[in-house]
């Protein structure tokens, strides 16, 4: 292939690189009223009274918005960006007088300036009846306080969902007769797993600016990976209709699903739909930290029953989420802590999933990357990685022995058939890669440090079967340079790149030669967005089709100029021929004609838009093996080296899919071991910063090394599937069993400090002694 | 207050409040490559040089800059295009939010240390956080810029 599984530069990377003012913030109106959010210092109160006449006579203080502005019996919404009916309840209200963590919006304000708008934030008096918050969610299914107790509150899916209960979803599924499996296992490992509410932490905090256009309507201008349901939350939030609405993106400054929640659209949106003035937000990294969309913090119990051989006979798991305040993705991501981990052992008679997920006083939850597959993986690999340990088995032989194959029914993901699948491969290459036969289990360095090595495997989606929508619009412009529209959303990732490649290769040009768009819901064709690993698969098939139905129009077109039946005709990407003709000039018009002919007496338009959703949701694999040095004083662990193994099928652009693996990598890696998330008992979170929440620097890392084996999946663009979120998975289980077997300590709960790991050794010298 | 400054070659003179912070100064200025990341001085985003030397343009006031040289990446287009394009080759710019800041400090280590060793390069950078790359792309580029680097003097000397 010329340009499909190539290392192509992407498009805007020289743009970037340089500094170019290419993001919300750079391009805003500089007249724009600066919007700031007062949030409430309580997890769970009642706003008695808002007094704002001291803060209204601030000079430059244009509005000042509280929930007496906002009817508090209109149907609320969800910030979720799914599909509709969105599975995330209507559980907000844009200011709502029941404030419902640190955090939550008390009042709007919109001024000439920071200063002014800063100043004002401090005269607003609020009254707050403070009542008793909810915060452990062990505690909170069926608990006196509830978190929402409204009427109002509305659920659109069967998922399971009560909020006079505080669930946000529950569900059961099954096959086999998992107990009776479980009995007949000569090992069950029974464990409890815990993983923390962990930040995407993308570079560009949550951003929008807002604008009033030539015909009155409200134009939102965001980083966000989702402009459609961006349209659908602020018409929901604000209770105006669509056709008023127009959401587009910039470019963006990462999103790794934090921005798959419209976290700050809202704010802006009314201020300018009120005023009818350009008006922004930014958020501050604390706000970033304390009022956004973090990962769910989960607990998992799991059993993995086995026989003495190592051969995996069922897994039961119950996973239990927190979905915070609100339930964006809460009845969503919980399905993947089951459905995308189970399925990795193919032997296996019987399984049983059963999940509540739940409304505490925390901040809401919402999509990051890996979206509940990582909680489940971390559980169920290290549940595995136990089991081996305890037959003294080698971790890869035991995957070796179950892992699922290419071909396999796979009971535990919806009944789907494996259709492509180098799982396997995955495992030699890994073990070889890290040099698993010297190192495994441990070493010790002599200095005190010892080196040891720990493995995971993984597994996620293809988008969102079924569900998601992927469209592509070609046209053919002068000289024949094309246009490809998307509505998908480069979010850093190189989406527009890889989908021009998918366009050359079809075409037969070169990727300068077309123009990406998007995403802006008044130009773009339809798209879900950029999330549930979708964009490649789904969107990227989609231009493949456009670009083969393009290719069609162009050979009608010049077939006409030909004056032959189009049937007798071919195109080469450069000119259309009469087939038979040979290399007789008269017999060929170049595509620069066709194009210059289809602007004048022409009635077959050189423009075509495919839309494509898939039946099926091809898995991409992963495997990954950490070494890590701990320091049996300090407790300091740190990965030297992490080799992974992905099958992402056919990698569109490697050079891209392995920077997404390394990136991926190393957020694991920081849930594994630094990146804490502490709640005090009034409900405030600690971690408000980048100096608290430790994401990993490049001291914190060795190397990480990626390599590809590729299955090749024919449902997907020239054999592509995903490869966004199965890369965070693997180090979870990966560190913590290389943590296992540097200090014969196991821990169930992330990340695993030094603290931890130091009082951990303390202890069992203490036992020894 | 009045301060006057050399931004990115270009003397400049203006009226700001005492309490004006360096990264909303350039910003205001037009050099809208200079990012915020955190509030805290830990992400690097905001990195511009005074007088030569990198700082966090979110932690110096505009008033230390009065009589200084202020240097963003607008002012560095050329090396910053000539650096970049192997931190492009590796596609590690990814999101690109976090890249002016680094190529910031990166040219700057270059300047006082002409071919780092690797963990010379990971001490100096340390401070320039990415979420999106890994750091591993960033490594290999900056050390594919290097090797060019060194070959091109190579030739150079050879010619001379």
């Amino acid at each position: 292939m010329k340009y499909v599984n190539q290392p192509v530069r992407k498009k805007d990377a020289m743009q970037l690189v340089t500094g170019q003012p290419v993001y919300v913030d750079d391009i805003a109106p500089k007249d724009c009223l600066i919007v700031k959010l007062l949030r409430s210092p309580y997890a769970n109160a009642m706003v008695t009274s808002v007094n704002k006449a001291a803060a209204m006579k601030v000079d430059g203080i244009e509005a000042i918005y509280t929930w007496e502005d906002i009817p508090q019996d209109g149907r609320r919404y969800t910030q979720a960006g799914q599909t509709y009916p969105e599975p995330s309840p209507y559980d907000r209200l844009l200011i709502d007088r029941h404030v419902r963590f640190v955090g939550d919006v008390v009042a709007i304000v919109a001024g000439r300036d920071e200063k002014c708008v800063d100043k004002a934030l401090k005269l607003i008096k609020v009254q707050y009846e403070v009542l008793e918050p909810l915060l452990d969610f062990r505690k909170a299914k069926d608990n006196p306080i509830l978190v929402h107790p409204e009427e109002n509150w509305e659920s659109l899916v069967p998922v399971g969902a009560d909020n006079r209960r505080n669930l946000c979803a529950h569900d059961e599924t099954g096959s086999g007769d998992i107990e009776e499996v479980l009995k007949n296992s000569e090992i069950v490992i029974d464990r409890v797993y815990h993983t923390k509410a962990c930040q995407q932490t993308m570079m560009e905090t949550f951003r929008t600016f807002c604008t009033i256009d030539t015909y009155g309507r409200l134009n939102v201008v965001s980083s966000t990976q989702i402009v459609f349901h961006c349209r659908r939350i602020i018409s929901n939030a604000l209770h105006i209709p669509k056709t008023m609405i127009r959401v587009s993106k910039p470019r963006i400054g990462g999103g790794f699903g934090a921005k798959q929640t419209s976290v700050s659209e809202v704010y802006p949106a009314y201020v300018t739909w009120m005023t009818k003035k350009p008006s922004k937000i930014i958020f501050s990294r604390e706000e970033s930290m304390i009022a956004s969309t973090p990962r769910h913090e989960m607990e998992i119990h799991v059993r993995v029953g086995a026989d003495k051989n190592g051969i995996v006979n069922g897994i039961d798991m119950y996973t239990l989420s927190n979905t915070g305040a609100y339930g964006e993705h809460g009845p969503t991501t919980v399905g993947l802590s089951g459905h995308k981990s189970i399925p990795l052992y193919g032997k296996a008679k019987a399984f049983r999933f059963v999940s509540d997920v739940v409304y505490t006083n925390h901040m809401s939850a919402g999509a990051y990357r890996g979206y509940g597959a990582t909680q489940g993986l971390f559980a169920v690999e290290s549940a595995v990685n136990e089991l081996a340990a305890k037959l003294h088995m080698d971790p890869f032989e035991i995957r070796e022995k179950n892992i699922v194959r290419e071909g396999d029914v796979m009971p535990a993901y919806y009944g789907q058939v494996n259709t492509s699948c180098a799982l396997d491969r995955c495992l030699t290459r890994v073990k070889e890669m890290i040099g698993w036969e010297e190192k495994y289990p441990v070493r010790d360095m002599g200095n005190g440090k010892v080196r040891a090595v720990g493995m995971g495997m993984a597994m996620q989606g293809s988008g969102i079967t079924s569900v998601d929508v992927g469209s592509a619009t070609i046209k053919v412009n002068d000289d024949g340079f094309y246009t490809l529209s998307i509505g998908a959303a480069d979010m850093g990732t190189g989406c527009d790149t890889i989908l021009a490649q998918i366009a050359a290769e079809v075409l037969e040009c070169s990727v300068e030669e077309i123009i990406v768009l998007g995403a802006d819901t008044d130009s773009s064709p339809y798209d879900s967005g950029s999330y549930a690993s979708s964009t490649t698969y789904v969107t990227g098939k989609a231009v493949e089709q456009c670009a083969l139905k393009i290719r069609e129009q162009i050979c009608k077109l010049g077939a006409g100029l030909l004056k032959c039946p189009e049937n007798e005709v071919v195109f080469d990407g450069k000119s259309v021929r009469r087939e038979g003709v040979g290399q007789d000039f008269a017999g060929q018009v170049s595509l620069t004609d066709i194009a210059t002919a289809s602007m004048c007496g022409n009635e077959i338009a050189l423009e075509a838009t495919v839309t494509n959703s898939s039946p099926l949701s091809p898995p991409p694999f992963m495997v990954g093996a950490a070494e890590v040095e701990v320091d049996l004083e300090t407790g300091e662990a740190k990965v030297i080296n992490y080799a992974a193994a992905v099958d992402c099928g056919t990698p569109v652009n490697p050079n891209l899919a392995r920077v997404q693996a390394e990136g991926g990598i190393l957020q694991g890696i920081g849930m594994a071991l630094t990146e804490n998330i502490t709640y005090n008992a009034q409900g405030k979170l600690a971690e408000n910063s980048l100096m608290q929440y430790k994401i990993p620097t490049r001291i914190d890392i060795g190397h990480i090394c990626v390599e590809f084996e590729s299955s090749y999946e024919d449902a997907g663009p020239f054999g592509a599937k995903s490869i966004g979120e199965v890369v965070i998975n693997t180090p979870l289980p990966a560190v913590s069993d290389a943590i296992f077997n540097a200090t014969g300590t196991r821990f169930y709960e992330l990340p695993i400090t030094p603290e931890k790991i130091a009082m951990a050794v303390a202890e069992r010298e203490k036992e020894q002694a | 207050m009045n301060i006057t400054m050399t931004l990115n070659g270009k003397k400049i003179s203006a009226e700001i409040e005492a309490d004006t912070l360096l990264i909303d100064f350039v910003r205001d200025h037009g050099c809208y490559s200079v990012k915020r990341g955190c509030e805290t001085s830990n992400c690097g985003l905001c990195t511009v040089f005074l007088d030569e030397k990198p700082v966090l343009s979110c932690s110096v006031l505009a008033a230390r800059a009065d009589g200084r040289t202020v240097t963003t990446l607008e002012g560095l287009q050329e090396e910053a295009k000539e650096f970049g394009a192997f931190i492009a080759d590796q596609g590690a710019e990814q999101c690109g939010f976090c890249n002016p800041g680094f190529i910031m400090n990166a040219l700057a280590l270059f300047r006082e240390n002409e071919y780092p060793e690797e963990e010379e390069i990971r001490e100096y950078l340390a401070g320039n956080l990415c979420r999106c790359s890994g750091y591993e792309g960033q490594l290999r580029g900056i050390q594919a810029f290097l090797a060019w680097k060194k070959e091109k003097s190579g030739k150079e000397s050879e010619k001379s």
